[in-house]
Order: C-alpha cells, then sequence, then structure tokens
C-alpha cells in the first residue's frame, strides 16, 4: 500500500513541471561550479605535488560540490515538498486518502518515499559528476560514498521536514517559506556563540550541516547518521500524529 | 429480500468552533435501501456523511458499517464503503485510466484485479471513451462520473454519495439516477441532496436535516402522511362569505385568494365537502371550482425545515 502511494506521488512529481525545472537549474548550477572547482584543482595542482599529505581531488573537488549540493538541496526541498499535503487539502484528493482502507501512517511513509526517492534521483545525478573524473584522476572512493551518505541522509531530513509543514497548512506557498525558514535555522543553529569558540554543545548537536561535516571528510560516524535518522522519524511521526488530528479537528 | 443492516449510525454529533454542526444523530441504513439525505444548505448533510466515510472523526457517538465499528477496525469498515465526496477527488495531472487504477490499488485490489474492476465501472458510468483523458480536463459532468466510478471500484456494500448529481446535465442526471437505483438494489446507498425531485426519482427512504438534527426519517411513501392539515380550494361567485366558510364544520382557517377563490385548510381526513355543497346550494352561492389541494413534498420539505424553527 506505501508502495501505491508512493509510486503515484513520484509519478506526480515527474508530470509536473515543477520538478524537471528544479532537476534542470540544480544541475546546471553544480555543473558550473563543478567546473570552476575542476578549473581551480588544475591550478593549484602543480604546487600540491610538492607538499607531503597533500589535499586529492577528493577533498579539493568533490566535498566543496557536496557541500554546494546540500545548499541546493536545502532550498530547493522546500519546493518540492511543499505540495504534498497542502495541495491534497485544497483540492479534496485527500479525502480519497482518508476514506480509502489505508493508516495515517501507510499514508504518511507513502508520500514520504515519493519524494525521498526523487531527492536521491537528484543526488545521484550529483554524483555522476565526480564519478566522471574517474576517467583521468584516482578518487577516494571511499570519502565520494560518504559524501553522498550524508546528502542523502541531508534530502532525507529536508524532505521529513517538508511532508510535516506541508500538511499544517492547504497553501503550499506557506508550506514552502516555513520550510525553508525552519530549515534554515537548523543550519545556523550553532552559530550562536560561535565567534568565541564557546558555542554551546546542545545548538552545535542541533546543527544540520556540522553532523555532514565529518562524513565529508570521508568519517561515517554512527553518532550523525542516527541525528539524521532522528530527525526525519521526528518530523514523520508529527506528520503522522498532525494527519489524525485533522480527522478530529476537521 | 432479508434485511441487512449495512450501516448503524447511533448519536453522532459534532462540533465546527462553536456551531454543533450534526447533534445526536441516529439512523440505519438496510441493504436494498436508498436512503436520501434532505436538507438546506449548512444542515449538516456533509458533516454527517464526511463521518461516514472516515474522513471526519465524530466528537460523540459510534458509527458500525457492515459490522465494522469506524474507530475500531477502521480498515475493514472503510473497505465496505465508496466515498463520493462533494468535490470529486481527482487527481488533475492523471488520466481517468490511471486515476482508477491507482483508486483500485489504495483499496487492495491487485493489478489484475484493478483492471477488471475498471473495465466493469467505466462500462457502468459511461466512461470507456474517455480513459486516456486526463481528469484535469474534462468537464464536470465527466469528472462527476469518474467519482461515482471510483467509488464503486472495490464493489462496496454500502455507498456514500455527497451530491451525486451537481454540476450535471439533464440527461445525465437521469443516467445517474437510473444508475443509482440499480446501485440500491444489491447495496446500501446514502445519498446527500438538496433537490427534491432527486430523492422522489431516486431514493426509497428519506431523512431530512434541519440544524444538525433529523426532523424527518421514514419511507418516502411515508412523508406526505406527515402533512398536519390538507386544503381545499373554492371557487365562488358570490360576495366574501368567509364567516360562513369558516364556519363549516372541519375548517381551521379560510384564506381568501381574490376573485371568489378561498382556501379551506382543514384536518386530515375530514373535509367538509358535503357541509360546504350544501351551503353553497342553500347561499346560492354559485359553486364553480371545488378541488382539494395535496401539499406537495417541497412545501412539506419547507414546513419540516423552517416552520418548526418559529416553534422551537
Amino acid at each position: 500500500m506505501i508502495r501505491v502511494i508512493a509510486a503515484r506521488e513520484l509519478r506526480g512529481l515527474f508530470l509536473s513541471p515543477l520538478a524537471w525545472t528544479l532537476l534542470g537549474v540544480s544541475q546546471a548550477l553544480l555543473a558550473w561550479i563543478f567546473i570552476i572547482l575542476v578549473n581551480d584543482f588544475q591550478n593549484v595542482q602543480g604546487r600540491l605535488a610538492g607538499l607531503e599529505h597533500a589535499p586529492g581531488v577528493t577533498d579539493l573537488v568533490v566535498a566543496p560540490l557536496f557541500r554546494v549540493a546540500a545548499w541546493a538541496l536545502l532550498l530547493l526541498t522546500p519546493l518540492l515538498t511543499m505540495r504534498l499535503f497542502s495541495e491534497e487539502r485544497r483540492t479534496g484528493t485527500l479525502d480519497l486518502l482518508l476514506s480509502a482502507p489505508v493508516s495515517a501512517s501507510q499514508i504518511v511513509l507513502g508520500k514520504y518515499l515519493g519524494v525521498l526517492t526523487f531527492l536521491l534521483s537528484m543526488v545521484a545525478l550529483t554524483a555522476l559528476m565526480p564519478l566522471a573524473l574517474l576517467a583521468g584522476a584516482t578518487l577516494d572512493v571511499g570519502k565520494l560514498l560518504a559524501g553522498l551518505l550524508g546528502l542523502s541522509l541531508l534530502a532525507a531530513s529536508f524532505a521529513a521536514a517538508g511532508l510535516y509543514l506541508s500538511s499544517l497548512t492547504s497553501q503550499p506557498l506557506a508550506a514552502a517559506t516555513a520550510t525553508l525558514g525552519l530549515l534554515l535555522a537548523f543550519w545556523i543553529v550553532d552559530a550562536a556563540g560561535a565567534g568565541q569558540g564557546a558555542a554551546s554543545p546542545v545548538f552545535a548537536y542541533l546543527s544540520l550541516p556540522r553532523h555532514n561535516d565529518a562524513l565529508l571528510l570521508g568519517l561515517v560516524r554512527s553518532e550523525d547518521v542516527a541525528y539524521y535518522l532522528l530527525f526525519s522519524a521526528a518530523f514523520l511521526g508529527l506528520t503522522i500524529r498532525r494527519l489524525d488530528n485533522l480527522r478530529l479537528r476537521g | 429480500m432479508t434485511s441487512e443492516t449495512l450501516v448503524a449510525v447511533e448519536r453522532l454529533s459534532r462540533r465546527h468552533g462553536q456551531t454543533q454542526a450534526v447533534d445526536a444523530v441516529s439512523f440505519t441504513l438496510e441493504r436494498g435501501q436508498v436512503l436520501g439525505f434532505l436538507g438546506l444548505n449548512g444542515a449538516g448533510k456533509s458533516t454527517t456523511m464526511r463521518m461516514l466515510a472516515g474522513v471526519l472523526a465524530p466528537d460523540v457517538g459510534r458509527i458500525v458499517i457492515n459490522g465494522a465499528d469506524l474507530l475500531d477496525q477502521p480498515r475493514q469498515a472503510k473497505q465496505a464503503i465508496g466515498y463520493l465526496p462533494e468535490q470529486p477527488p481527482l487527481y488533475r495531472e492523471l488520466t481517468v485510466d490511471e486515476q482508477l487504477c491507482y483508486s483500485a490499488r489504495l483499496h487492495g485490489l491487485d493489478r489484475a484485479a484493478s483492471l477488471q474492476a475498471m473495465a466493469r465501472v467505466k462500462e457502468r458510468c459511461g466512461l470507456t471513451d474517455v480513459g486516456q483523458r486526463l481528469t484535469g480536463n474534462l468537464s464536470k459532468g465527466y469528472r462527476q462520473r469518474v467519482g461515482i466510478a471510483q467509488a464503486l471500484l472495490h464493489d462496496p456494500p454500502v455507498l456514500i454519495l455527497d451530491e451525486p448529481t451537481v454540476g450535471l446535465d439533464p440527461v445525465q442526471t437521469g443516467e445517474i439516477r437510473t444508475l443509482i437505483r440499480e446501485l440500491g438494489q444489491e447495496r446500501g446507498v446514502i445519498l446527500s441532496t438538496h433537490l427534491l425531485p432527486e430523492v422522489q426519482a431516486t431514493c426509497t427512504h428519506v431523512q431530512i436535516m434541519r440544524a444538525g438534527r433529523l426532523v424527518f426519517v421514514g419511507a418516502l411513501a411515508e412523508l406526505p402522511q406527515r402533512q398536519q392539515s390538507t386544503c381545499l380550494r373554492v371557487g365562488l361567485n358570490a360576495p366574501s362569505p368567509v364567516a360562513e366558510l369558516a364556519r363549516l364544520p372541519g375548517v381551521a382557517r379560510v384564506e381568501e385568494l381574490g376573485e371568489g377563490q378561498f382556501r379551506l385548510h382543514h384536518a386530515a381526513g375530514a373535509a367538509p365537502n358535503s357541509a360546504l355543497l350544501e351551503q353553497a346550494r342553500a347561499g346560492g352561492w354559485d359553486l364553480w371550482e371545488l378541488t382539494p389541494e395535496q401539499m406537495s413534498l417541497e412545501q412539506i420539505f419547507i414546513e419540516l425545515t423552517l416552520e418548526r424553527e418559529t416553534a422551537e
């Protein structure tokens, strides 16, 4: 049942010009940045050769590219998730789901997996660019995979937050704005007091990009993975509760 | 046909903010009944139907559908319902076939069963030619038909149709009414409407709601018996004998309609016909019209939905 709902969601995304536009725009921008990064790397390559423990192409091209890709996801995910529930509430199609013999968690997970599949295809397309370097350079595949895991976990977290905020309103744009605001807040939350080097560990822990830093260095820590999974699960749980509440509040 | 209770509703209540949208409504639906939910706009028809379909949770009350409690066993109960909301729930970007297939799969049909069910309901609702069209581009009438087809896919014993013929042209309306009558023979159907002819044309039972309460429940044939009084229309060529007419046995009230016409209100079953004829002959009133006036269903409806408001 979850698969049926996810398949329809994905289909709906690919049938709308919005999803294609987002894919196109993000790929174009990332490709531009990728070229700049590769160019920069070629310029400094000669000087790096003399250094001991010099950073390789994975550190100087792939990691920065993934950092920008994370920003792109942050900005674009709200536009993808804004319609998940709000559009269905506005057009009345939510009644079809609510009156069908499926549970609230099946509806939420179905929609989540649908939009997540789309986001992961976006991540996969991004991964193709550094993979193209394999033709003429050696990549640290471990670091690359860790970076991809980080991007995927970020996408999963963004999608869960977007899904929840979309269930709160029947106006897609309001949902998008709120999602962007929430994600940005989680993005910069560790900036509080960071200047003095004394950021509260709570704020540092809450910060979305901090947990990605280690992954970009090729360090897969269960602590970071758990953070993203908890983040996603929390918002999915809230969405399921919200859907049950919709039945009560009307 | 043996009677089998498909829907049992007990003391259903639901508030919307300050207003009591549905107030302690109880009724049952048997197999083979087409129950018309009648009421003015905002009487609580849609709210009741949304609760029956499981889209809205009731504040108080119990709904049992085909033996399964809607709150305790929602999946079983919902499997037994086909629901058409006020707005047919269609995804604009899907074709009719895709929409129907999705809905069938959502109700637990596998791929092969879905295809069979789709062919069956498309035939029944006259959709065979529009399978490849986007639902967003269909006319209101076709959208409504896709909505009905969607409700029929999993062959549910209970159909809940919220204003099924809104927006249809007269020919389509006739077709859909025939379809509903057919469906009602083997299932239980609840439909809401504010159109009286629709109730007369399709329903076996009728239920009238006003301000969240049920003010009448019963078979369609019982409704005219509810009327408190009937009228007699009388035409006379005589100077207004209002006083004499009022004195006739059984006459409650005399209404002067002008041009020698009067309307005599009298208790049901006690028409003062012979006394009137006697008087007319004796008084030389030159009687030229004597017509019993039956209250139409419309008048009964208005009486039930409006006049009680003043009584309360």
